[in-house]
C-alpha cells in the first residue's frame, strides 16, 4: 500500500493553488507536511482524499488510479483541527459510524470500536457525547474512527493545533506508536517545525503550493536544500545573511569573519547567503562556538528549558537560542558566539552549495 | 480525461418540474391573457397592450395599490421595530428560553383563513371578546365592519399579532450567535447599553434583518386571506388590498384579460421592490 | 495602575458547596505589585479563566475579597473597576474603522477628542498598524483584529490592570513569537499591571517577572521563570514546564539517603524529615548516558535536530534524557545518570529536600 502523486496541480479559476507536485507517500511512518499557514498543506490533502479534483495529474493508491473517485470509495479517514464528531451520538456510535455505512456485522463492530477505544484509552466513556468530553477526549475519538475504520490512507490536519500545550505533547508521542504496524499511509500536516521533528519519519516542505523538500525527516532538517527550505524547516527563523567569500575566510561586516573549513572552503570565491540555526548562537564562548558577534539585544524569550535572544548586527536581525537561563537586557549590547561548523552556504539562486 | 459527474442533475429535476408547473406553465398562460379579450366559450381576440395601459390609468387599481403600500409599509415599520425590540428582551439562556420560543412561535402555526376568522369573531361587537370589551366595557364605540379606521387598525393588528414573531425569531437567531466576549468587552470599553446595540447587535443582525424585511414585504404585498376573511375588503373598498381587488376582477366579474394584466404588473412591482430593498440593504457588505 | 491583593479568595459555580471538592477556586491569596507582569499558567479547567473574570469582575466570587490598591473592589461591576481585557477571540467592532475602535473606550468615557486623537496615534505607533486607521476592522487578518483588541486595552491611560486570556490562540505559530514578544515589549513601554492566563509554558515564561503555576484551582507555585524551572515546588510544576517535563521515579527513602530500584541516588541537599509518597525527580536535561548509574534499556529515540530525546524504561519506570552527539539504538542496554545537585525528593507531590548551601 503506498500512495503516489502524478504532477498534481490544482487551479482555482486561473490562480495555481498546487504547483506540479509528485511524491511517493509510504505506509509504516509519518508522511509530515510542514508549512506556514498558506502554504498549500489542506489543499494538498484535499487533493488526496478526493474531496477536490486536480487539475491535471494522477493520483495512484497501491499502484490503482484513484485519480476521479470519490472519496467515499477511496477507503480513507480524515482528522481535522477542529474536533468533528456527531453531536447527537455517544462516542460508541461515532466510533462505529463509518463502519455501520460499510454493512458490517455487529459483532465485528463491537470488536473494533473496543479495540480503537482502548488504544486511545476511551473505553470508560464510550456511553457519552462529545459534548461531555474534553476537547482532547473528542479528538481521541475522532482518531479512534480513523483506527477503527483501517483506513488505507489516514489524512491528519493539524489535530492537535487546538489542543493544550501539555495534552499535544503527549498525544504527539502517542501517535506514531498508535498508526505502527497498521499498513496506512500517514499524512499529518503541521505549522509547526518542532511537531515534525518530534513526529518523525518523513517530511515534506511545503511554501507557496510547491513542495521544496522531501525527505527523512531529521535528514531534511540537517541538510536543506535551498534557503527556502532551511526557513521553512526552523522555528525560531533561521539566521540568514549575505556574505562575501575570498581565499579560505568569509566576511560578513561589521567586523564578524571566520576561516573556512571543509567543503566551503573550495568554494569560489564570491558573495553568498550564509544561515545558522538560533542554536548554534550561543551567550557562551565554547570550543566550537567561538567567532564573536555582538549585537543589541532587541527581544528576549524564555520557554521551560531554553532562552531565546534576538539582536541586531547591522541590517539583520539574529536569532540566538540556548539551553537554560540566560538573562539578557533589552536595548544594551551583548556578546554571542557562533558555530562556524554548522553554516550552511547558499548560492544567489538558493541552492545549498556547502 | 476529466469526468464530470452528471448525477447531480437528476436531484434538481423534481424541482424543475415542480418549478415549471407551478410557475412557468401559469405564468405564460397569464402572458397569454393579458394581451387578449375574451368573451367566454374559449374565443380569444388579440387586444395588444390595452389592458396594461387602462389598469395603469384606472383610479381603482392607483387606490388599491396606493392602500397596499400603505398597509405594507405600516406593519413593516411596526413589525421590525417590535420584532427587534422583543428579540432583546428575550432571554438568552435558561429555563424560559424554550417557552419564550413557543410562545413566539404560535402564531405562526396557524392557518391564514383560521387567523382570518378567529379575528373576525374575536372583534364582533357583541359576542368577539375584543369588540364586547371595547364597546360594552370601555364604552369605546368600535365596529370594524363600518367604521374604516377600525377596520384598518384591525388589519393591521392582526397582521402585527400573526407575523412579528417571524421577526423576533430571526432576530432572536442573530442575537444568540453573538459570543459572550463581546459583551463582556463592551462592559470593559465603557459602552452604553446603545452602543451595545448600535455596535454590536445591530451588525449581527443585519444579515437576518435583511432576511426578515425581504419576506415580509412580499408576505405582506401579497397578502390575501386574512383581510378578506376578516373584512371582504371592506366597509366599502376601505381595506380592498391589492391582492383582493385583483380576485375581485378575475373571478367577480370575470374578466380575465384586465385580471391577467394586473397580475403581472403586481408581479412586476412586487419583484422591483424586493429588488430594491435587496440591493440597498447589502449595499454596505459590497463596498 | 494599582496592586492587586486577592485576600481568602474561593468560589465554586455550585450554590451549595459542600467540600473542596466542589469549589473552582480554592482558597487564593495574593499580592500582585503595581506594574508587574504576571502570569496565570495552567491546564484547561485549572480555574484560570474562573480568576481572571473574578479579578475583572464579570464573575462574583463566593468568598472573600478583591482589594485595587487596597479598596475593597469585590462588588463593583467591571467597568467601574477600570480594567481591561483582551479576549482568546479578538473583538472587534465590525462596522467601525480600525481608529473609531481604538477611540471606542475613550469616546465612551467622554475623553475630548484632541485627547482621543494623540493616545490613538501614539498606541497605533506602537502596535504598528497606523497605515491601517483608516479601515474597517472586519477586513483585517486575525493577528491584526487580535492587536487591535490589545489597542483597545492600552488607549486609556488610567487602567488598574489589563489582562490578557489565552490572546495567541487564534494566531499562526510563526506569528506567534512576534505579538509574545510585542506584548513584552508594550508592557516595559507602559508599565501597567498585567496578567496574562495562557496554558502555553513559553507564552508564560517569555511574559511575565512572575508565574503563577494553577492546578485544579489551587496555586501550586508562584516563582520566577527561573524557579519554575530550576525548583519546581511540586512535581505538578515540574511536569508542566519544560519539554519534556520532570521524570518522576517511584522512591523509597532509608537512613535519610533516597532510593530508586535498589539503587541509592544522590540529591542536591538533605532531606526533610517526614512520611508519605516519595518521588524522585529530575529534568531530562539532567539525565545523562554514563558507564554507571541506573541500568536502563532504550526504547525510542526522538531526533529533535539540535538534540535528541532519549526514553529508557528502568523496570517499568520511563525515563527520558536530553542527549547531544552519539545516540544509542533502540533496544540497547545503556547507564543513566542524574547530575546531583538537580535532583530533587518530592513527598505527596510536595518538595522535600534541601539545596546545600554553596560551600
Amino acid at each position: 500500500m503506498a500512495l503516489e502523486l502524478r504532477a498534481i496541480t490544482k487551479r482555482v479559476e486561473q490562480v495555481t493553488h498546487i504547483k506540479e507536485t509528485s511524491l511517493l507517500l509510504e505506509p509504516g511512518r509519518f508522511n509530515v507536511l510542514l508549512g506556514e499557514t498558506g502554504a498549500g498543506k489542506t489543499s494538498l490533502i484535499k487533493l488526496m482524499a478526493g474531496l477536490d479534483r486536480v487539475a491535471t495529474g494522477q493520483i495512484l493508491m497501491d499502484g490503482r488510479d484513484v485519480t476521479g473517485m470519490s472519496p467515499q470509495k477511496r477507503n480513507i479517514s480524515l482528522v481535522h483541527q477542529f474536533f468533528v464528531n456527531y453531536p447527537h451520538m455517544t462516542v460508541f456510535d461515532n466510533i462505529a459510524s463509518p463502519l455501520r455505512v460499510a454493512g458490517m456485522a455487529k459483532s465485528e463492530i463491537q470488536g473494533r470500536v473496543e479495540a480503537a477505544a482502548d488504544v486511545l484509552q476511551l473505553r470508560p466513556m464510550l456511553h457519552r457525547r462529545p459534548h461531555e468530553l474534553s476537547g482532547g477526549q473528542q479528538q481521541r475519538t475522532a482518531l479512534a474512527r480513523a483506527i477503527a475504520k483501517e483506513s488505507t490512507a489516514v489524512f491528519l490536519d493539524e489535530p492537535l493545533a487546538n489542543l493544550d500545550y501539555k495534552l499535544r505533547e503527549e498525544l504527539r508521542e502517542q501517535l506514531p506508536e498508535l498508526f505502527a504496524g497498521r499498513g496506512a499511509v500517514v499524512v499529518y500536516a503541521t505549522s509547526e517545525p518542532a511537531e515534525a521533528l518530534m513526529l518523525g519519519g518523513r517530511t515534506a516542505l511545503m511554501q507557496d503550493g510547491r513542495v521544496t523538500q522531501f525527505g527523512p525527516t531529521a535528514e531534511i532538517y540537517r541538510r536543506p536544500n535551498t534557503l527556502v527550505s532551511a526557513r521553512v524547516f526552523s522555528d525560531p527563523p533561521i539566521n540568514s545573511a549575505p556574505v562575501t567569500k575570498s581565499g579560505d575566510r568569509v566576511e560578513l561586516g561589521h567586523g564578524v569573519g571566520w576561516q573556512l573549513t571543509g567543503p566551503a572552503a573550495a568554494l569560489r570565491d564570491g558573495t553568498y547567503t550564509v544561515a545558522i540555526r538560533p542554536n548554534y548562537i550561543s551567550p557562551v564562548r565554547s570550543e566550537a562556538a567561538f567567532v564573536p558577534m555582538t549585537g543589541t539585544v532587541q527581544i528576549t524569550e524564555l520557554s521551560g528549558s531554553e532562552s531565546t535572544a534576538h539582536f541586531r548586527l547591522g541590517a539583520e536581525t539574529w536569532v540566538s537560542l540556548a539551553p537554560g537561563v540566560h538573562r539578557y537586557h533589552v536595548g544594551e549590547d551583548h556578546e554571542f558566539f557562533m558555530d562556524p561548523a554548522h553554516c550552511f552556504y547558499f548560492a544567489p539562486d538558493g541552492a545549498l552549495v556547502a | 480525461m476529466r469526468k464530470v459527474n452528471q448525477k447531480g442533475w437528476l436531484f434538481v429535476l423534481p424541482v424543475l418540474l415542480l418549478v415549471a408547473f407551478n410557475a412557468l406553465v401559469p405564468m405564460m398562460t397569464v402572458v397569454n391573457y393579458s394581451v387578449q379579450e375574451t368573451f367566454g366559450n374559449n374565443q380569444f381576440f388579440w387586444h395588444g397592450l390595452g389592458w396594461f395601459e387602462q389598469i395603469l390609468r384606472s383610479e381603482r387599481f392607483h387606490a388599491a395599490l396606493g392602500r397596499q403600500f400603505l398597509f405594507t409599509a405600516m406593519i413593516l415599520a411596526i413589525e421590525v421595530l417590535l420584532g427587534v425590540i422583543i428579540a432583546l428582551s428575550m432571554p438568552r439562556k435558561g429555563f424560559w428560553v424554550p417557552f419564550c420560543l413557543v410562545t413566539m412561535a404560535l402564531p405562526m402555526l396557524i392557518p391564514w383563513n383560521v387567523v382570518g376568522a378567529m379575528w373576525n369573531i374575536f372583534t364582533l361587537p357583541d359576542i368577539g371578546l375584543l369588540g364586547y370589551v371595547m364597546n360594552h366595557t370601555l364604552g369605546i364605540p368600535y365596529n370594524m365592519t363600518q367604521d374604516p379606521l377600525a377596520a384598518w387598525i384591525t388589519v393591521i393588528v392582526m397582521d402585527v399579532w400573526h407575523w412579528t414573531s417571524l421577526v423576533v425569531l430571526l432576530c432572536y437567531a442573530g442575537l444568540v450567535s453573538i459570543p459572550d466576549a463581546y459583551y463582556q468587552a463592551a462592559k470593559i470599553d465603557g459602552a452604553s447599553n446603545w452602543s451595545v446595540f448600535r455596535f454590536i447587535q445591530l451588525p449581527k443582525m443585519k444579515q437576518v434583518l435583511t432576511i426578515a424585511v425581504l419576506l415580509r414585504f412580499m408576505d405582506s404585498f401579497n397578502i390575501y386571506t386574512e383581510p378578506f376573511v376578516l373584512t371582504g375588503g371592506g366597509p366599502g373598498n376601505s381595506t380592498t388590498l391589492l391582492s383582493i381587488d385583483l380576485v375581485k376582477i378575475a373571478l367577480g366579474q370575470f374578466d380575465l384579460g384586465p385580471a391577467a394584466a394586473m397580475s403581472l404588473i403586481y408581479f412586476a412591482i412586487t419583484l422591483f421592490v424586493s429588488w430594491l430593498f435587496y440591493t440597498l440593504m447589502t449595499r454596505h457588505d459590497v463596498k | 495602575m494599582a496592586k492587586i491583593t486577592l485576600d481568602k479568595l474561593r468560589h465554586s459555580y455550585m450554590p451549595d458547596p459542600k467540600g473542596p471538592q466542589d469549589y473552582a477556586i480554592k482558597e487564593i491569596n495574593l499580592d500582585w505589585q503595581d506594574g508587574g507582569a504576571y502570569a496565570l499558567l495552567g491546564p484547561s479547567g485549572c480555574g484560570k479563566s474562573t480568576l481572571l473574570n473574578i479579578i475583572s469582575g464579570l464573575l462574583q466570587p463566593s468568598e472573600g475579597r478583591i482589594l485595587f490598591d487596597g479598596n475593597d473592589v469585590s462588588a463593583l461591576p467591571p467597568d467601574r473597576r477600570n480594567i481591561a481585557q483582551v479576549f482568546q477571540f479578538p473583538v472587534i467592532y465590525d462596522t467601525m474603522t480600525v481608529y473609531d475602535n481604538l477611540a471606542f473606550p475613550l469616546r465612551n468615557r467622554g475623553v475630548d477628542e484632541a485627547k482621543v486623537t494623540a493616545r490613538v496615534t501614539e498606541i497605533a505607533e506602537m502596535l504598528e498598524v497606523t497605515e491601517m486607521l483608516r479601515v474597517r476592522a472586519a477586513n483585517l487578518s486575525p493577528d491584526n483584529k487580535q492587536k487591535i483588541s490589545m489597542g483597545r486595552g492600552l488607549v486609556r491611560d488610567d487602567v488598574n490592570v489589563i489582562m490578557f486570556d489565552e490572546p495567541l490562540t487564534v494566531i499562526d505559530p510563526h506569528l506567534k513569537w512576534k505579538l509574545r514578544s510585542k506584548l513584552k515589549e508594550l508592557h516595559q513601554k507602559v508599565g501597567v499591571t498585567m496578567i496574562y492566563v495562557t496554558h502555553d509554558q513559553t507564552e508564560a515564561l517569555t511574559f511575565a517577572d512572575q508565574v503563577v503555576v494553577m492546578q485544579d484551582g489551587e496555586v501550586v507555585q508562584i516563582g520566577t521563570p527561573v524557579d519554575l524551572f530550576e525548583r519546581p515546588a511540586h512535581t505538578f510544576v515540574g511536569h508542566f514546564i519544560g519539554s519534556p517535563g520532570m521524570n518522576v521515579l517511584p522512591a523509597e527513602v532509608k537512613d535519610g539517603a533516597a532510593f530508586f530500584s535498589g539503587q541509592r541516588i544522590a540529591l542536591e541537599g538533605a532531606i526533610i524529615p517526614g512520611a508519605g509518597l516519595h518521588q524522585i525527580g529530575v529534568r531530562p536535561e539532567f539525565v545523562s548516558l554514563a558507564a554507571t548509574g541506573v541500568p536502563a534499556t532504550v526504547r525510542k529515540i526522538m531526533d529533535l535536530g539540535r538534540h535528541a530525546v532519549v526514553e529508557a524504561l528502568a523496570g517499568e519506570t520511563r525515563i527520558n534524557a536530553i542527549v547531544e552527539g552519539t545516540l544509542p539504538g533502540p533496544g540497547e542496554a545503556v547507564h543513566l545518570s542524574f547530575r546531583p545537585d538537580q535532583t530533587r525528593l518530592y513527598r505527596d507531590g510536595w518538595i522535600a529536600s534541601e539545596k546545600e548551601r554553596a560551600a
